[in-house]
């Protein structure tokens, strides 16, 4: 776990307010968990003061190279897309607990279900489990048909569905309506998305599965305990009432946390 | 040669920097990135007697050069602080600080009773400044009377030397820290954050669940010189001084202004490796002013000349 300045090699505007960028660097082959972020300062000074996580999108041991993929919502990642080509970036990480692969066996089915920025990180996950020998199914949840990307991508790893929630292309509506029409013949399913998405992806999944949170954060490292969330009765870590999003997720099984 | 070391009370320090409480847990998430036997010593999270939830989310939100926190005292309660987090700082040969908050005086009394007696405890720092929490905290921060009243009682039964945390949420920030001068403090730690607030536009609604939050990073820093300019004027005790610290320069003006030692906060959310690097550019940056004793600087800003070792290039 490191800090190091990242060079940038690449950045576009996938959609509408959404992009992609590749950064190069030695940290890069710690990078090996699909589902952990990277804290990223965005200025050099002290305005903006915090890091900003970002879930890892994907990374090329080969090339040394890491992919996110992020909105530009706020004055922080906004600064980020005014970024080029071979500028640097401080970057910290990786960070978190990704998601566990080893629950699902050669030959096995994953269900891997995204709504927007929060789609990135399963891609990642996608591409390990492919090498794993699991089969991928995916459902991408998108507002309308422009705002959609990675479908390609995910296409080339296994099914897929994408919705909108205007009917402007795919499966009309949330992706819960998809998970419901679908065959749900699957041996776990991964999610990541806004927490109401989160919340009815786990009521109608048919199996156990993980869930990705995302919050504000402080440090990023599971010290400020700004990034907290509440532990179910039922799981047990120590007896802890809490988990930290940084530290202990930002992946967690359905059902871990209060959500 | 230079001189870092700094002796107060309770505390021999090989450098006069370490972490505030609050913002670095009890030591171990950044333990991971570096040695804190580099440190000059390490405040640890505030203490309860029962364990503590906090508030809700969210409980941090960005501002113009800082940041509002209302974690509102969360932590795991003193009993599982003396069975875990103590016991794994012995490692480390660094003074340690264990910052001790509460609902009431006897809360107060117990925990920094207890937490005194344990072997590897250097200091206590009462915390009478947190603003995020409902009962306790400011409270008895926030009335000259209340604060000499309890730093008395916790002087009474502490085994270790006694530091009040000051709030700069008071009209009078001199009178509070002559008021627990007098009732016997060895030292001061200030300044808390500063209260605040930062609201959505788009809902209409306070960022931050508990609506009000603590204010840090450099933009209180001109806060803190200011009142540390005056407090150190005025009381005989040292203080152990932060608000916002980000570079070795930050900490000479600390210092100047009338700090014994400095704490680092918000600044290792920005950077965790932001106290071994202060330390060692601040070493630099004393060589570059020709200043080769951290204790001939203290209080420059208001001492007069002759009083003020002045050391020559």
């Amino acid at each position: 776990m490191i800090v190091e300045q990242l060079r940038i090699t690449g950045q576009e505007e996938i959609a509408p307010r959404i992009y992609r960028m590749t950064l190069k660097g030695d940290s890069v082959q710690t990078m090996t968990e699909p589902g952990q972020f990277v804290h990223v300062k965005v200025s050099d000074g002290i305005d903006p003061l915090l890091r900003r996580p970002i879930s890892i999108c994907d990374v090329s041991q080969d090339k040394q190279e890491l992919t996110i993929i992020y909105r530009a919502e706020g004055r922080g990642t906004r600064l980020l897309a005014a970024k080029k080509t071979d500028d640097t970036l401080d970057v910290l990480g990786p960070l978190g607990q990704g998601f566990p692969l080893d629950s699902l066996q050669k030959g096995s089915t994953a269900l891997l279900v995204g709504g927007g920025v929060g789609i990135p990180p399963l891609y990642y996950l996608a591409k390990k489990l492919v090498k794993r020998g699991v089969n991928v199914r995916t459902i991408l949840g998108f507002r309308q048909s422009e705002d959609i990307f990675l479908e390609k991508e995910f296409r080339e790893l296994g099914d897929i569905v994408v919705t909108t929630e205007d009917g402007s292309k795919g499966v009309h509506g949330f992706v819960t309506d998809a998970m419901n029409q679908a065959d749900k013949s699957y041996d776990s399913f991964f999610t990541c998305g806004p927490v109401p998405m989160l919340r009815a992806v786990k009521a109608a999944a048919a199996s156990d599965g993980f869930i990705s949170l995302e919050e504000r954060m402080g440090c990023g490292v599971g010290a400020c305990l700004a990034c907290v969330c509440e532990a179910s009765d039922a799981s047990s870590q120590e007896g802890k009432k809490y988990r930290k999003i940084c530290s202990d997720g930002p992946v967690f099984r359905a059902g871990e946390v209060v959500i | 040669m230079i001189n870092m070391n700094r002796e107060l009370p309770g505390l021999s320090m090989k450098n006069p920097v370490m972490p505030a409480s609050g913002c670095f847990g009890f030591g171990q998430e950044y333990a991971r990135f570096y040695d804190l036997n580099k440190l000059g010593a390490i405040t640890v999270k505030a203490v309860t007697a029962e364990e503590r939830a906090g508030n809700p989310v969210p409980r941090v939100a960005e501002t113009e050069s800082g940041m509002l926190n209302a974690i509102g005292l969360q932590n795991p309660g003193l009993e599982h602080v003396l069975q875990h987090e103590l016991p794994w700082l012995e490692q480390y040969d660094i003074p340690v600080i264990v910052n001790v908050a509460g609902n009431t005086m006897e809360d107060y009394i117990y925990v920094s009773e207890t937490v005194s007696r344990v072997k590897n405890v250097s200091a206590l720092e009462l915390n009478i400044s947190c603003p995020n929490v409902k009962v306790g905290g400011i409270q008895f921060g926030s009335d000259p009377a209340i604060a000499a009243e309890l730093t008395k009682k916790v002087k009474a039964v502490s085994q270790v030397p006694v530091y009040v945390k000051l709030s700069p949420n008071v009209t009078d920030i001199v009178e509070m820290a002559k008021a627990v001068e007098e009732a016997g403090a060895d030292g001061l730690s200030m300044i808390n954050t500063l209260l605040g607030m930062k609201i959505d536009i788009n809902t209409g609604k306070p960022v931050i669940a508990n609506r009000t939050g603590g204010l840090s990073g450099p933009a209180i820093k001109p806060v803190a010189v200011r009142m540390i300019y005056q407090v150190s004027q005025a009381v005989d005790i040292p203080i152990i001084g932060m608000g916002g610290i980000h570079t070795a320069d930050d900490i000479l003006e600390f210092l100047m202004a009338g700090a014994s030692a400095v704490a680092i906060g918000t600044a290792n959310f920005v950077n965790p490796f932001a106290c071994p690097e202060l330390i060692s550019s601040l070493e630099t940056r004393m060589a570059e002013l020709g200043i080769d004793d951290v204790e001939s600087i203290v209080g420059r800003s208001w001492k007069t000349c002759s009083s003020v070792s002045l050391s020559s290039r």
